[in-house]
C-alpha cells in the first residue's frame, strides 16, 4: 500500500508533464491533422532554455528567491519556446499545408533531427545537471519505516499544471481565439469564409502548444535537475501515446491520457521491470491504436467515400 | 511578422517585397531586418549562451556574442538574397502553366539514366582503384560504395511497402535488425555459411513482417506510422534487454566474414590473395562485399519491377491510390497488405544479414529510430514509388553525410577546433526539411504506369492524386 501510494504520487507528477506535452500533439493534430514529430524536441529545447535562464538568474543576477527565479524562468522559457515553434511552423510546415500527406511528416522528422542535433552542437553532448532547485518534502505517513512523501517539487508541478490547464481551458472554451481554433478544426475552408484568419489561428495553436511544452520542460528540469540533447524523443513518444490514448483531438483526453501513461510507467517500474518500462509505454500505444483507435474521449473517424 | 509569411510565396499580398518581377529595395531590406530580428530572438538562448562545467564540476554560462551576431547577420543576408535573387525567378516559374508531360530533355535523361547508372556502379571499384590507388580505395569503396548501396537496397525494400502499397512504415529498421541478428546468431551457433543464412534471415525477417503486419491491418496513414515506430522501438528495447540471447548493449562480435566460394579473405596461405597469387590487401574483401551488396540491391530492384506487373503489384498500387475502391473491386486487402509487409521485410532481412557480415559486429546502436527515419526519408525524398529517385536520394543523403566526415579543408577556414563531423546530422535534418519544402513529392515525382496501351508515358506529378489511405 505504501509503495503503491508513493508510486501514485510519482506517477501523477510524471503524468502531469506528459499531459502538458500531449496537449501540444493533440491540438496540432486536431487542427491540421499532422503528427508534429518535432514536438518532443521542442520540449527538450524548452528545458535547455529554462536551464540557461535559470543559470543567468542565479549565477549572474544573484536572485536568491527560488520562487521568483522559477517564475521568471517559466515565463522566459514559454516566450522563447513559443518563438521557436512559431518559426518552425512558418518554415517547415506552412509551405507544405495542403500538399502531399507524407510531406509534413517527413519535414517534422527532419525538424526533430535538426533540433536535437542543433542543441548537441551548440550546447555540447554531455548531460547538463544543476543542483536541486527546491528540496524538502512533506511526509504524509510512515508505514513499516517506509515514509510516503510528497516533495515540494511535486506539489509545485501539480499546482502549476492545474493552474495552466485551467487557463488553457478558459482560452479554448471561452475566448474568441478558442472559438476560431475550434472552427478551424472542424472545417478550415468554411472558417476562412466566415472571416477566421486560418493562418494566424494555426500559428497561434503552435505557439500555445510550445508554451505548454515549455512549462513541461521547466518542470522536467526542476524535477530531475538534468537534461541532455536526446531527452526529447522518448518523452515525446510517450506524450504522443498519451494523446492517442485519450483520443487525439480531445483536450481533456490528452491530460487524462498523460496521467494514465505516467501512472502506468511508474507502476510498471515499481512492480515489474524497470528495464521494460519503455516497452510498456510503446505497447500501450500499439494496443490502443489497434483496438481503440479513437481513444478514450475521441470521436470515431468516419470514413467518407 | 510578414517576413517569413511571404517566404511561403503562395498568396501574394499587396505589400510584398516584389511586384511583377521588380524588386522593391526598401521592402526587401525591411523583410531582411525583421527576419534578422526574429533570428536574434530564436538563437539568443542557445547560441548566445553556452552551458559548460567549470573546475568544480558546476554548470556555468559562457557568452558567444560574436557567433550569435554572425548567425543573425547570415540569416538576414540570406533573407535579403532570397527576396532579391530567388523570389523573382520563383514568381516567374509559378506563372508558367502546369506541364502535363515532362519535357523532352527529361524524357531523354530518363531513358538513359538507368543503363548508364548501372554501368557506372558496376565499374565503380575499378574507377576508384584507378583514381585514388590501392591503399586509399578501401575508404571510398567501403564508406561510400557499400554504405550507400546498403541504403539504396533498404530504400528499395521500403519502397515496396511505402511507395507501392502506400503503407507508411516508421519501424522498418526492426526487420533490418532481425536479419542482422538472425545471421549473427545462426552463423555463430550453427556455423553455417553466409549464402545459406542469407535466405534464412530474409525468411525470418519476412515472418516478422507478417507478424507485425497483422495487428496493424486496420490502421492507415500517420497512425500506422506511429504503431510501426512503436514496434520498431519495442524490438530494439527487447534486443537491449534480452541479454541472454543478444548480449544487450555490448552487441555481438566476431561474426563470420563471407568467403569467396570457400576461400577466406585473409593473409593465410589458403587465403584469397595467396590462392590467386596476389599481394595481400584488404581491398579484395571490400570489392567482393561491394559486388555482393550491388547484386542484392539489383535483385531488390528487379523483383520490384517484375512484381509491379503481377496482379499483386497492381493490387499494391491500387491500394495506395484508394483502399475503399480497392475493396469494392474485390481485392483482398488483408493479403495485399501482408504480402507488401513480408516482401519489404524480406529485403530488409537480406540487407541486415549483409550488414552483419560486413561489420563483423552488431549492437542495438545500429538499429535506432534514426535509421528508420533515414530510410523512410530516402524513400519519400526520392519520390515514393520511383526506384531511380530512391537511389538518387540515398546517394545525396548518405553520400552527403559521409562526405561531411572528411572535409578537413574547412578546418583551415574555421580554425582547428572546427569539427565538420558534428554538423553531419544537423545538416541532414535541415536538408530533409528543405527538400520537402522545395519538392513535397520528392525528387522524381513522375509516375511510370505499370500497364500501358500503346506507348509508355510518364505521368507528371501535378496530375498524380493520391487517396488518403
Amino acid at each position: 500500500m505504501d509503495v503503491f501510494l508513493q508510486q501514485l504520487i510519482n506517477g501523477i507528477t510524471l503524468g502531469s508533464i506528459y499531459g502538458l506535452i500531449a496537449i501540444g500533439y493533440t491540438m496540432v493534430f486536431g487542427i491540421i491533422g499532422m503528427v508534429n514529430f518535432a514536438h518532443g524536441d521542442v520540449f527538450m529545447v524548452s528545458a535547455f532554455i529554462a536551464l540557461i535562464a535559470f543559470l543567468i538568474l542565479t549565477t549572474w543576477l544573484g536572485i536568491s528567491s527560488i520562487v521568483l527565479a522559477l517564475l521568471i524562468v517559466l515565463i522566459v522559457a514559454m516566450l522563447f519556446t513559443s518563438l521557436v515553434n512559431w518559426v518552425i511552423e512558418r518554415v517547415a510546415y506552412r509551405p507544405l499545408r495542403g500538399s502531399f500527406r507524407l510531406a509534413p511528416l517527413i519535414s517534422a522528422i527532419g525538424m526533430s533531427i535538426f533540433l536535437s542535433n542543433f542543441v548537441q552542437v551548440t550546447q555540447g553532448p554531455r548531460n547538463k545537471s544543476i543542483p536541486p532547485m527546491i528540496s524538502g518534502e512533506f511526509v504524509l505517513f510512515t508505514h513499516n519505516n517506509y515514509p510516503v512523501t510528497l516533495s515540494y517539487k511535486q506539489l509545485i508541478i501539480w499546482g502549476v499544471t492545474a493552474v495552466l490547464l485551467l487557463a488553457f481551458w478558459y482560452l479554448v472554451a471561452k475566448t474568441k481565439l478558442g472559438r476560431a481554433q475550434r472552427a478551424c478544426e472542424q472545417d478550415q475552408k468554411m472558417a476562412a469564409l466566415v472571416g477566421v484568419n486560418v493562418d494566424r489561428t494555426i500559428a497561434t495553436t503552435f505557439v500555445i502548444a510550445a508554451a505548454l511544452a515549455a512549462v513541461a520542460g521547466t518542470m522536467y528540469l526542476m524535477y530531475y535537475g538534468v537534461v541532455t540533447f536526446s531527452d526529447g524523443f522518448v518523452p515525446g513518444v510517450k506524450a504522443f501515446t498519451a494523446a492517442v490514448l485519450g483520443g487525439i483531438g480531445s483536450l481533456p483526453g490528452a491530460v487524462i491520457g498523460g496521467l494514465l501513461i505516467g501512472l502506468i510507467e511508474t507502476m510498471w517500474s515499481a512492480y515489474f521491470s524497470i528495464d521494460y518500462k519503455d516497452v510498456a509505454a510503446f505497447s500501450i500505444l500499439a494496443i490502443t491504436l489497434i483496438f481503440l483507435p479513437q481513444g478514450l474521449f475521441g470521436r470515431p473517424d468516419v470514413e467518407k467515400v | 511578422m510578414t517576413a517569413l509569411a511571404n517566404s511561403a510565396g503562395e498568396n501574394p499580398r499587396p505589400h510584398q517585397a516584389l511586384a511583377h518581377g521588380r524588386v522593391d529595395a526598401m521592402a526587401a531590406l525591411r523583410d531582411a531586418g525583421i527576419t534578422a530580428a526574429i533570428a536574434f530572438g530564436l538563437f539568443l538562448p542557445l547560441i548566445g549562451f553556452q552551458t559548460t562545467v567549470n573546475g568544480e564540476n558546476a554548470l556555468i554560462l559562457i557568452t558567444r556574442w560574436p557567433l550569435l551576431l554572425a548567425v543573425v547577420a547570415a540569416v538576414g543576408i540570406g533573407r535579403l538574397g532570397y527576396s532579391v535573387l530567388l523570389e523573382p525567378r520563383l514568381r516567374q516559374r509559378a506563372m508558367r502553366p502546369i506541364a502535363t508531360t515532362p519535357s523532352a530533355l527529361r524524357t531523354f535523361v530518363g531513358q538513359w539514366f538507368v543503363p548508364f547508372g548501372i554501368a557506372f556502379v558496376a565499374a565503380y571499384p575499378a574507377l576508384v582503384l584507378a583514381t585514388v590507388g590501392f591503399s586509399r580505395s578501401v575508404k571510398w569503396i567501403d564508406n561510400f560504395g557499400i554504405q550507400i548501396l546498403i541504403y539504396v537496397m533498404l530504400g528499395w525494400g521500403l519502397n515496396i511497402v511505402v511507395g507501392l502499397a502506400g503503407l507508411l512504415d516508421l519501424g522498418y529498421v526492426a526487420f533490418y535488425a532481425v536479419g542482422a541478428y538472425s545471421y549473427a546468431l545462426l552463423a555463430k551457433t550453427l556455423d553455417l555459411s553466409f549464402w545459406v543464412l542469407l535466405p534464412i534471415s530474409g525468411i525470418l525477417a519476412s515472418f516478422w513482417g507478417i507478424l507485425l503486419g497483422f495487428p496493424v491491418l486496420r490502421l492507415r496513414g500517420d497512425y500506422l506510422a506511429i504503431v510501426t515506430l512503436a514496434f520498431g522501438e519495442i524490438i530494439r528495447l527487447v534486443i537491449i534487454n534480452f541479454t541472454a540471447l543478444t548480449n544487450g548493449y555490448a552487441g555481438i562480435g566476431g561474426i563470420p566474414r563471407p568467403s569467396f566460394f570457400g576461400i577466406p579473405f585473409n593473409a593465410d596461405d589458403n587465403g584469397f590473395a595467396a590462392v590467386f597469387g596476389l599481394p595481400f590487401s584488404p581491398v579484395y574483401r571490400v570489392i567482393f562485399l561491394y559486388y555482393v551488396i550491388l547484386a542484392l540491391a539489383l535483385l531488390t530492384a528487379f523483383v520490384t519491377v517484375r512484381l509491379r506487373r503481377l496482379p499483386v503489384g497492381r493490387a499494391w498500387e491500387a491500394l495506395r491510390e484508394d483502399e475503399i475502391a480497392c475493396r469494392s473491386l474485390g481485392i483482398n486487402t488483408t493479403n495485399t497488405k501482408l504480402t507488401a509487409f513480408a516482401m519489404g521485410a524480406m529485403f530488409a532481412g537480406f540487407a541486415g544479414s549483409f550488414f552483419a557480415t560486413r561489420q563483423g559486429f552488431i549492437s542495438p546502436e545500429s538499429f535506432t529510430f534514426l535509421e528508420s527515419a533515414t530510410i523512410l526519408s530516402i524513400v519519400v525524398l526520392g519520390g515514393m514509388g520511383s526506384q531511380v529517385g530512391v537511389a538518387i536520394a540515398a546517394i545525396v543523403m548518405i553520400g552527403g553525410t559521409e562526405i561531411m566526415r572528411d572535409l578537413d579543408f574547412l578546418k583551415k577556414i574555421f580554425g582547428q577546433t572546427f569539427d565538420p563531423t558534428q554538423y553531419r546530422m544537423l545538416i541532414f535534418g535541415f536538408a530533409m526539411v528543405l527538400i520537402m519544402v522545395w519538392r513535397p513529392r520528392g525528387l522524381i515525382s513522375t509516375r511510370a504506369p505499370s500497364v500501358v496501351l500503346k506507348e509508355r508515358k510518364s505521368i507528371s506529378a501535378d496530375l498524380v492524386k493520391e487517396g488518403h489511405g
